[in-house]
């Protein structure tokens, strides 16, 4: 805001100005050491990365420069191909199962219902929990010998759920859905608790009834939680590790082995760092797309708190 | 408030609560019986003797030292976190001119860049960087990547602080640095206790950097420990779920207090 138009709004700014005080504001200083810390550990890795595709490096010696070798290697390899068509499989189940509940839940937890806030505290357990802890407990409750599929043979069939890749990528899309409905479910009663109530109450006056109110009301007004939340599910669907590695170790055969744990195959066990980063310089380039779509579609640069009345 | 209850999504999270709630009984309940007990009876029974012993085992199993570590990558990564947010939040909020709107949106492009992709460049600069295996090694890149979202929390949070008392402020002839200690800090208390329980949840739960940076026991992590002990002792499924439940403790102890802080930041992040 120009001084000008800020004399222009209030008395008291008015006062201000007269009495020949600027606002005091803060320089650009206060900034630079998150700035820097943040340059240092997050931004040059992210650069660091494009640098070490183009090279061969076993993790000890020091990397050399070997071209396009990384990328014409991952294009002719099978298990490359298969590893980012089983990513978005993962990425869309994910989208496509966490959504459509979270939406409800969230809507649900709005209101005023006496029971929801213990429920709530219920539902946010799993986001507690560490991805290794999910992980480790979902592994021990569909153990085909010491798990849950044991005792309830009607639901499990023959129990063995990770034995085979439709039940692999169907645990591993459970247990995503299990693990972040309920940050998603917030997103979702932040939003939904920011839809002006002269909505509703104009469209009870039209006779619209709450099914009604629900898709012609709150589904519109959720729009931009819904690209936020939509956008983190597919970022965080194409990032799957720690579910994958401790689930199912990219298993049976290479039937869950998604992109991002193949590149951590590639490198921290085969020692092919080289490739490695070249898989994670695709996964960076399609995040960080990702994350310029949020900052333009979401708004999230003129983002206002919605947070009051918790 | 909506004027009458929403039946439909009502049904619906009671179904939701049984998916949250039967996994949860069963670690819970798992944990006090034996193993014995656990693979004769099923997990869905309702143990008919009760045991502590399954987390004793878990302690001798080394998950004292374990603790200790992931406490001191806690505590140090709140540390780092609380030293350089609100300043730069205080910036972004009231710093003018084009530099710091650029800074803003770079740190929002962090938001959605996932350190699984960076962990072989995240490797080589911690080695180079003499740090693999030591704790300071984990601690770095995890406070770095923690910066987006508690930014974000932070700035959200400062935003709701009224342009008057700054211009009262003014008036007294402060300067930045007073507005910050006695304006800024203080009323920004809710975001501040935000951005401590995310990223002390976010340090506490880290396992991928851990996972690639360390590998000795001295400096091993519980979420590590929980990984080993099941590559290890995965049979013992009573001793790796109580293993399960010890790592969660803190964390729900600090849910408890401070659930209001979380909730509200994690809702911040996703408002329009």
């Amino acid at each position: 805001m120009s001084p000008l138009s800020l004399a222009a709004v209030s008395g008291r700014r008015l006062k201000a100005r007269r009495a020949g005080v600027g606002v005091t504001r803060p320089g650009f200083a206060w900034a630079v050491p998150a700035t820097v810390f943040f340059l240092l550990f997050a931004i040059l890795p992210l650069v660091l990365v494009a640098v070490l595709s183009f090279t061969s490096w076993d993790g000890i010696t020091s990397p050399h420069f070997n071209g396009l070798a990384n990328w014409t290697k991952l294009i002719h390899d099978p298990v490359m191909t298969q590893s980012i068509w089983l990513t978005l499989v993962l990425t869309v189940l994910g989208v496509v199962t966490q959504t459509p509940i979270s939406i409800l839940l969230g809507v649900w937890a709005a209101g005023p219902q006496r029971n929801r806030a213990v429920l709530s505290a219920i539902f946010f357990v799993p986001l507690l929990l560490s991805a290794t802890a999910v992980s480790v407990l979902w592994r021990a409750l569909l153990d085909p010998n010491f798990g849950v599929p044991g005792q309830l043979p009607w639901l499990f069939g023959n129990g063995n759920l990770l034995g085979n890749q439709p039940g692999s990528i169907a645990v591993l899309t459970f247990v995503g859905m299990w693990q972040f409905t309920p940050l998603h479910t917030l997103l979702y009663q932040g939003g939904a608790r920011a839809v002006p109530q002269v909505l509703y109450q104009a469209a009870a006056i039209d006779g619209a009834g709450t099914v009604r109110q629900f898709f012609h009301v709150t589904l519109p007004q959720l729009r931009n939680t819904m690209i936020t939340s939509m956008i983190l599910m597919v970022v965080g669907g194409l990032t799957t590790f720690d579910t994958v590695l401790i689930l199912t170790q990219g298993g049976p055969g290479t039937d869950t082995t998604v992109s991002a744990y193949y590149m951590y195959v590639q490198g921290f066990k085969d020692f092919d760092f080289g490739a490695g980063s070249a898989i994670a310089l695709v996964l960076v380039v399609v995040a960080t797309l990702i994350s310029l779509a949020v900052v333009r579609l979401s708004g999230y640069d003129k983002m206002r708190s919605t947070a009051e009345g918790i | 408030m909506r004027q009458r209850p929403n039946y439909l999504a009502g049904l619906g999270s009671l179904i939701w609560l049984a998916l949250i709630g039967l996994p949860l009984y069963v670690l819970l309940t798992a944990t006090l019986r034996t193993t014995s007990n656990y693979s004769t009876q099923g997990p869905l029974s309702f143990p008919s003797q009760l045991t502590l012993s399954n987390y004793f085992n878990a302690f001798s199993n080394g998950f004292g030292q374990d603790f200790l570590n992931t406490l001191i990558v806690t505590v140090s990564v709140v540390g780092i976190v609380l030293v350089v947010v609100p300043p730069l939040a205080y910036a972004i909020v009231r710093a003018q001119g084009r530099t710091i709107t650029v800074v803003f949106r770079f740190f929002l492009l962090g938001l959605a860049v996932p350190a699984q992709a960076v962990i072989v460049p995240m490797f080589y600069v911690i080695s180079q960087a003499g740090l693999y295996d030591h704790l300071i090694g984990v601690i770095l890149p995890t406070a770095a990547f923690s910066l987006p979202v508690c930014t974000l929390v932070l700035t959200g949070s400062m935003r709701d602080i009224t342009p008057e008392l700054y211009e009262a402020m003014a008036m007294d002839g402060a300067s930045p640095r007073r507005v910050f200690r006695q304006l800024v800090l203080p009323l920004s208390k809710s975001g501040l206790s935000s951005i401590v329980v995310f990223s002390a949840l976010q340090a506490w739960n880290g396992f991928l950097f851990p996972l690639i940076l360390t590998q000795s026991d001295s400096t091993k992590v519980i979420t590590l420990g929980l990984y080993n002990f099941q590559t290890e002792h995965g049979v013992d499924v009573p001793g790796l779920l109580s293993a399960v439940v010890l790592s969660m403790l803190p964390i729900f102890i600090v849910y408890l207090f401070a659930r209001r802080a979380l909730v509200q930041g994690l809702m911040g992040v996703g408002g329009k």
